[in-house]
């Protein structure tokens, strides 16, 4: 099979990549899914909330989810649900996809172009090596999300949560809602590294303590969860010896970040960015590997699908403009560098000469700093700062960089993104 | 009335099991967990040792060095992952250079082939990621690694296909002496067998100490370990252990069987038989003795962690054979290390010992072979082609980090002794054994195993009653809305 385009995963960020590819002219594309419908995590997500900024109105995930899933329809898209690609790799400009499905069987497609759009997963109990013993009733929010939303099944009564990632919170309600007594929820960090609104809708509301700088240090029940004890943690995150609590439960969730799922990117070779867990893009979305995409949760983990619809559909556009030869670099090329008090930059490098008037620099702060300013500078000389009365490493950061603005400027190499405190600094 | 009855399906009593199984006794195996392989025959290295270790002379020589030598022709006749990859004893100290020659001097008597000692250059050559510390090492080519779940429930089903009958979730409670045999009572009733077999691990003690006075004592010694991800499997090629010490062979890192790297185990006598929980300190000492042997152990890589209880009898041997005092009572007794690699081999012994006790003719029917399930995340291309032609649910991924299908997991279920819990499929499939920790593929093997056992998705357990996933359904939903299912396996809509 050939393709022009082939678009790996139909969740939020394949959908849009594949609409705008498809609205920008592709007509040769196709959307792989390995779940059993497209919309991806969007469908237990049944809470509100989604779409404020893209279609100025609160919907739910699935809600959000069928708004693309429409479009996709209707501009006849064409798709493959349960699919799973095998290997990705790249024969020259040809990308050559082998995935298997019970229909098709197992078979090889070649791509000109390929977005990635896997999503993510979410970080285990195993990678966090929290001790004790391995019994049922640990589970990763998400899973859990998935049993009581889309099964309609409690996986336990009186839950402990670990950590404070916006599943988790959105976990505390929901459960809460259903009748479970949810005890608290421990966060490792001296700060929550979710949303501000799901701290307030989800926790205070409720009366959930947050308990932070807090960790679980033991998992007790041998079948099924018995209880937890937890302990507060030092500077270094390490558990303080006789601030163990014993905690009866028989759930642990865990909420405890988000991975990037890129195996499929390694097996390509594509670089990556050891901070995000996603490929290093350019101004394009594209990664180092000549024709391939990446947007959306498998780039680097978002807050708000709306930025994820965003990014997605500009990484369809691109692909777009690839397939028609409309991506030539210009070689005048300026590489982007997090600094002090930021962690990465999407993109992190830009080609003046593509780039497209305004250009989205997405990024995430690495604390907690309050009435700090966001400074952008090239090669020394400040472009701009922005104030900020509060900056979280829970919250996702946007700068937009002009085209006019870096013409302007005289051969430029590097774009430093920093954050300035000033006053009482950093909070933590 | 059974001619022989074994206490404990781990993979020393389905070891036995299989071989009893040749023979046209009446023979049974009652375990009290929900499967086999549930004790330490799951927690362990899943390494088959060379042989040098053992006291030339002694029967763990003798089954060591058999059992070894077996394993390569086992695997294939019983379809289980094995492969030989070698192993490495590392010296950090120049003084300690004559150790791992009385190391080397003990393997050739106990018969193991190709022993050398390494210097640095060698072992650097061989290993570029061992520490800069290690001075020399023993190499021996014949060690190797097995998974130890594939083998134990290969031994198990091989068992059960030539008339060996598991009692499952039976646990034993008493033991009565009769004029002929022994009267065994358990949480599912009384079994009555001419001969009683003891293999019950870490409670090995329990069941002889009630049929025989000369008493035994098994301490569990619990090992902890850290399993990393299989992009660290390549970390290094051979199974690299450090000089013994008195608590055992001490802490290795080898690759695991299916490309994944493994360290463990530590060593720590404690007194709960159950107490299989990893700890803190038994994590930070892991590393730490770890990562001398090699540089830049990839700890950020660990996906799980878990913690074995190793039957460690204090005299510190194997127990095997009839108890003195109670004829037609036989122990296989605190077999820790190298039990999982004498396992064949000590099944074949024993066997031939009850034949002594109950004379019995071989089975001219015996099948000897056994096809295991397929595995796609391993299969060459042509050989996925071949499935996927033969069925297409070898096409269905349902575990996305192992890449294991719905024809696999529906094997597991179906096949002789079949899988009815998660960790069931988990150690027949590798379905959840992966990067996410069945984070995504636990609810889809939840629905199968209800769908294919006929059972509610509330009943399916991890390991047994005790330890279901679902405590009930919503408070407003007596059920779960069946239209918004979505067909399984569908590419299209």
């Amino acid at each position: 099979m050939k393709k022009d385009l082939v678009i790996i995963g139909g969740g939020p960020a394949g959908l849009a990549a594949a609409i705008a590819a498809r609205e920008a002219g592709v007509e040769e594309l196709l959307i792989l899914e390995r779940d059993c419908r497209l919309g991806g995590i969007l469908n237990q997500c049944i809470h509100n909330g989604f779409g404020l900024h893209t279609f100025k109105e609160e919907l739910t995930g699935p809600e959000y989810a069928d708004r693309y899933i429409g479009k996709a329809k209707t501009l006849g898209i064409p798709y493959r649900l349960n699919t799973m690609v095998v290997d990705l790799r790249a024969e020259g400009q040809q990308k050559k996809l082998t995935v298997m499905n019970r229909e098709e069987g197992l078979y090889e497609i070649e791509a000109k172009a390929v977005i990635l759009a896997m999503g993510c997963r979410e970080r285990t109990r195993g990678a966090l090596n929290i001790p004790g013993f391995r019994p049922a009733g640990i589970y990763s929010a998400g899973t859990a999300q998935r049993y009581v939303n889309m099964e309609g099944r409690m996986p336990g009564r009186e839950v402990v949560i670990l950590g404070s990632g916006d599943i988790g919170l959105i976990m505390a309600r929901r459960m809460t809602l259903e009748g479970a007594r949810v005890k608290l929820v421990a966060e490792l960090m001296p700060y929550s590294g979710g949303l501000k609104r799901n701290i307030v809708q989800c926790l205070e509301d409720f009366g959930i303590p947050l308990r932070l700088s807090h960790t679980v240090v033991d998992i007790k029940g041998r079948d099924r969860v018995e209880g937890v004890t937890i302990a507060r943690v030092d500077g270094n995150l390490k558990p303080i010896p006789g601030t163990e609590e014993e905690i009866s439960c028989d759930t642990l969730l865990l909420s405890c970040g988000l991975i990037p799922e890129n195996e499929l990117s390694q097996g390509l070779g594509a670089a990556m960015n050891p901070v995000t867990g996603g490929p290093f893009v350019n101004e394009s979305l594209e990664t180092d590997k000549e024709g391939v995409f990446a947007c959306g949760n498998v780039l680097h983990v978002h807050d708000l699908v709306d930025y994820v619809s965003q990014e997605a559909e500009a990484a369809g556009r691109k692909a777009a403009a690839y397939l028609r030869g409309g991506l030539e670099g210009t070689g005048r090329v300026v590489s982007l560098r997090a600094a002090e008090g930021v962690r990465y930059t999407v993109p992190a490098s830009l080609d003046i000469g593509r780039m497209e008037e305004a250009q989205t620099v997405r990024f995430r702060v690495g604390d907690v700093y309050r009435d700090a300013a966001i400074e952008v500078s090239c090669d020394g000389r400040i472009l701009r700062s922005v104030k900020k009365k509060v900056l979280a490493p829970g919250e996702m950061e946007q700068i937009i960089l002009k085209k006019q603005e870096l013409e302007a400027a005289d051969n430029p190499k590097e774009i430093v993104i920093s954050v300035r405190t000033q006053g009482q600094g950093k909070e933590a | 009335m059974y001619d022989v009855i074994v206490i404990g399906a781990g993979v020393t009593g389905c070891g036995i099991a299989r071989e009893l199984a040749r023979y046209d006794w009446k023979t049974a195996v009652l375990e009290r967990a929900s499967d086999v392989c549930e004790g330490t025959s799951k927690a362990n290295s899943g390494i088959v040792h060379a042989g040098f270790d053992a006291k030339p002379g002694s029967l763990k020589a003798k089954l060591n060095v058999e059992g070894s030598r077996q394993m390569e022709s086992l695997s294939k006749e019983l379809d289980f992952p094995f492969l030989r990859n070698g192993s490495l004893v590392l010296c950090f100290d120049e003084k300690d250079i004559p150790i791992l020659h009385n190391l080397l001097e003990q393997g050739l008597q106990n018969g193991v082939e190709g022993l050398e000692i390494l210097d640095r250059e060698q072992l650097k050559r061989l290993e570029p990621n061992i520490s800069d510390d290690a001075v020399a090492a023993l190499h021996a080519p014949t060690g190797g690694i097995v998974c130890p779940f594939g083998l134990t429930i290969a031994l198990a089903e091989n068992a059960a296909v030539n008339g060996v009958e598991f009692h499952l979730d039976t646990e034993v409670q008493r033991i009565e002496k009769t004029s002929d045999g022994y009267l065994v009572y358990t949480s599912r009733g009384e079994f009555e067998t001419k001969v009683l077999i003891n293999a019950a691990g870490v409670y090995a003690d329990r069941f002889h100490n009630m049929v025989s006075g000369e008493k035994i004592h098994i301490i569990p010694r619990k090992g902890e370990y850290c399993l990393m991800d299989k992009k660290a499997g390549g970390f290094v090629r051979h199974t690299i252990f450090q000089l013994p010490t008195v608590y055992g062979k001490g802490v290795l890192v080898t690759p695991t069987v299916h490309g994944n790297l493994l360290t463990g185990p530590t060593a720590a006598d404690i007194e709960d038989k159950e107490a299989v929980n990893t700890t803190e300190p038994g994590m930070e000492e892991l590393l730490r003795r770890a990562s001398l042997s090699v540089n830049g152990l990839p700890v950020r890589q660990v996906i799980t962690s878990f913690a074995g209880l190793r039957a460690h009898e204090e005299r510190g041997d194997f127990i095997i054979g009839e108890a003195k005092d109670a004829p037609g009572f036989f122990d296989a007794a605190g077999i820790e290390s190298p039990g999982l690699t004498c396992a064949p081999a000590l099944g074949r012994y024993l066997a031939g010992q009850v034949l002594a006790y109950l004379p019995a003719k071989e089975k001219p029917g015996f099948i000897a072979a056994r096809k295991g399930i397929p595995n796609m995340g391993q299969a060459s291309l042509q050989e996925r082609q071949r499935l996927i032609a033969e069925n297409p649910l070898y096409a269905n991924v349902v575990c996305r980090c192992e890449l294991v299908t719905e024809g696999e997991i529906l094997d597991a279920i179906h096949r002789p002794l079949g899988a009815t819990t998660l960790d069931g499929i988990k150690r027949r499939t590798r379905a959840g054994m992966g990067r996410c920790q069945a984070g995504f593929c636990s609810p889809k093997v939840v629905e199968i195993l209800a769908r294919e056992l006929g059972k509610d998705v509330g009943e399916i357990s991890k390991r047994g009653e005790g330890s279901r996933f679902l405590t009930g359904y919503l408070k407003d939903s007596a059920e779960a809305s069946e239209s918004e299912r979505c067909e399984s396996g569908k590419a299209a809509e």
